[in-house]
């Protein structure tokens, strides 16, 4: 699996309350979700992230609530693939489940900055900012959860091998 | 034999193995599930595309209304009755619908539907409340949540488990809320990311199930995948007054060991408070007095208790909310609501010009029944202080037990409920 765009970039900790607020929840209409993506943190991010599409962030990205709104909301907006020093368990889980790819690599996160052309090769577990010329290696996920991306989530993951 | 801590023993009879180690991948079977009326759409609509036409087994789901409660808009309504239609096609054995059970975590304990040793998974994230009685419970996403409901079965990654190892007694008007938030204060809001974390130590001991669940509810907070206190007379006790059966369940070997260990001395603890924006940004309530507040919250599954509102009454008794606060007092559950009333708590509060309102989450999660506005302060006994939780994202939270929140409600602005406590 390989994601390209360019970078959009925060900060550490930014938790499931910003990503999606309280008061949304229960919004079944993905693309209005997706307008109100972190809009708590940046009003315009629904726009920007539509011509870029990877969105790079620090520490603990997610942390708070188990909403799946939350990775919904991102992946509607236009987000292709997260990349972060770390994230929440219940976040990570939820962006696998709903075939968002998302990327653990603390250098990645440091290294890449608003504007940087990057290739993120999932599968093995690279990552290209070509604006930079600079490799950023990651580790490579399990079988399984790749195969959960591939098929876009585990719904359809379940559904191939369920049914 | 190898020696394993409780997170561990937990986990291999979940996956059938004898041992297994932290960073493992394994696949476990799931004793009990549980969504509400908030996570529930999303949890039915993904079940409905797996395409599987049964739950795996309708006697170990478990469905609760408590986020919009009573609904609160017409998309609310409609979600809810979405979930009633999948409750009674899949014949789920247990749902508490309005009125009849209060607050998830606080249902899921009250009613017996967590038990030592289990592996209890909630499209919630506070699931982690149940390690309270010694069961490994944790939250996930609501897709997570229908594979468990086709397939019985999830993948967990095995825990590093961190100890803490609390000491000292409690002093008057200080509370296990104030020893959690002091922890988080220690160790940050990443301090303990995908960990289990192990509450142990003499205080913990001498803490009843309630205040044992406000320090699990709290260990999401840290980023930890589950707090849990290994199960003890308490735990026996707890479960033998509400005649529901008890086993055991797992406690860890003597010479098992942790990832990390840290220790506390609680018994000079001064009541503590979190303030904005940030769970760990904590400070002794001696360094916020004085602030100024619009409203007091005490309530959602962290501290709406019986516990918590014998705590807050025995400040209110007698005396007046300051005229421009608005106190909200949300009692955690209905079994909690009746005792309250049975006991004068209602009563107390109610004279004090509080308002009582139903078992829901209310504005705990900023969606209903006291969502504050641009510009105000909420002190609350709450677990979160995230921009916008409980309303406007340019309103100010802060999270506190109920003793200092109802003090706090009778003066008006941040105070010491060692102050006004008789
Ligand atoms: S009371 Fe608050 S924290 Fe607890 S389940 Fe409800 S919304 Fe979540």
């Amino acid at each position: 699996m390989i994601v390209r765009g360019s970078v959009v970039k925060y900060g550490d900790n930014i938790d499931t309350d910003v990503i999606v607020p309280g008061k949304y929840l229960g919004i079944t209409d993905y693309e209005e979700l997706g307008r109100h993506a972190l809009e708590g943190i940046d009003p315009d991010f629904s726009n920007k992230i539509k011509q870029t599409g990877i969105l790079v962030v620090g520490e603990n990205f997610g942390c708070g609530s188990s909403r799946e709104e939350a990775p919904v909301a991102l992946k509607y907006a236009g987000v292709k693939c997260i990349i972060a020093k770390s994230f929440a368990r219940i976040f990570y889980r939820n962006a696998i489940n709903i075939g968002l790819p998302i990327v653990v690599c603390p250098e990645a996160s440091e290294k890449l900055d608003n504007g940087d052309i990057v290739t993120v090769n999932l599968a093995e577990g690279v990552i290209i900012n070509t604006s930079k010329n600079e490799v950023y290696r990651t580790k490579v996920l399990p079988e399984f959860i790749l195969e959960i991306l591939k098929d876009g989530g585990l719904v359809a993951y379940l559904r191939r091998r369920l049914t | 034999m190898v020696a394993m801590n409780v997170v561990e023993k937990i986990l291999c009879r979940a996956s059938s193995r004898s041992v297994v180690e932290p960073g493992e991948i394994i696949r476990a079977k799931v004793d009990r599930v549980m969504f509400h009326d908030l996570t529930g759409p999303l949890t039915v609509k993904a079940f409905e595309e797996i395409g599987v036409s049964k739950v795996w087994d309708p006697d170990r789901v478990v469905v609760i209304f408590d986020h919009l409660v009573p609904p609160n808009s017409e998309r609310a309504a409609l979600n809810q009755r979405t979930i009633r239609e999948f409750v009674k096609e899949q014949k789920i054995k247990w749902f508490y619908d309005i009125g009849r059970g209060g607050i998830c975590h606080q249902v899921m304990v009250e009613k017996g539907h967590a038990k030592p040793g289990e592996l209890i998974i909630g499209a919630d994230s506070h699931t982690c409340t149940y390690g309270a009685v010694g069961a490994f419970s944790t939250g996930m996403g609501a897709t997570d949540v229908a594979a468990i409901l086709a397939t019985g079965e999830t993948w967990l990654r095995v825990p590093e488990t961190v100890c803490m190892e609390i000491d000292g007694e409690l002093g008057d008007m200080v509370t296990p809320k104030d020893v959690i938030l002091h922890i988080i204060g220690c160790l940050g809001v990443s301090g303990a990311v995908y960990k289990a974390v192990v509450f142990k130590g003499f205080t913990v001991e001498k803490m009843s199930v309630s205040g044992r669940m406000t320090m699990c509810n709290m260990a999401v907070e840290m980023g930890a995948k589950t707090g849990i206190v290994e199960p003890d007379h308490v735990t026996e006790q707890f479960f033998k007054s509400k005649n529901i059966p008890y086993s055991s369940g797992f406690v860890s070997d003597q010479n098992a060991t942790f990832d990390e260990t840290h220790t506390f001395d609680v018994s000079k603890l001064e009541p503590q408070v979190a303030c904005p924006n940030s769970v760990d940004n904590v400070k002794p309530v001696s360094e916020v007095e004085g602030i100024e507040i619009d409203q007091a919250y005490i309530g959602s599954c962290t501290n709406g208790r019986l516990e918590d509102l014998r705590l807050a009454a025995r400040i209110a008794k007698g005396r007046n909310v300051k005229p421009d606060v608005r106190a909200i007092i949300v009692p955690a559950s209905q079994e909690v609501y009746q005792e309250a009333l049975k006991e004068g708590l209602i009563e107390i509060f109610l004279q004090a010009g509080a308002l009582v309102c139903n078992p829901t989450c209310g504005a705990c999660i900023g969606a209903h029944m006291g969502v504050i506005s641009e510009g105000e302060t909420c002190i609350a006994s709450i677990n979160r202080n995230f921009i916008g939780r409980m309303g406007s994202p340019r309103a100010k939270v802060y999270l506190a037990s109920p003793a200092t929140v109802m003090a706090s409600a009778l003066t008006g602005v941040i105070t010491d409920p060692r102050r006004v406590a008789t």
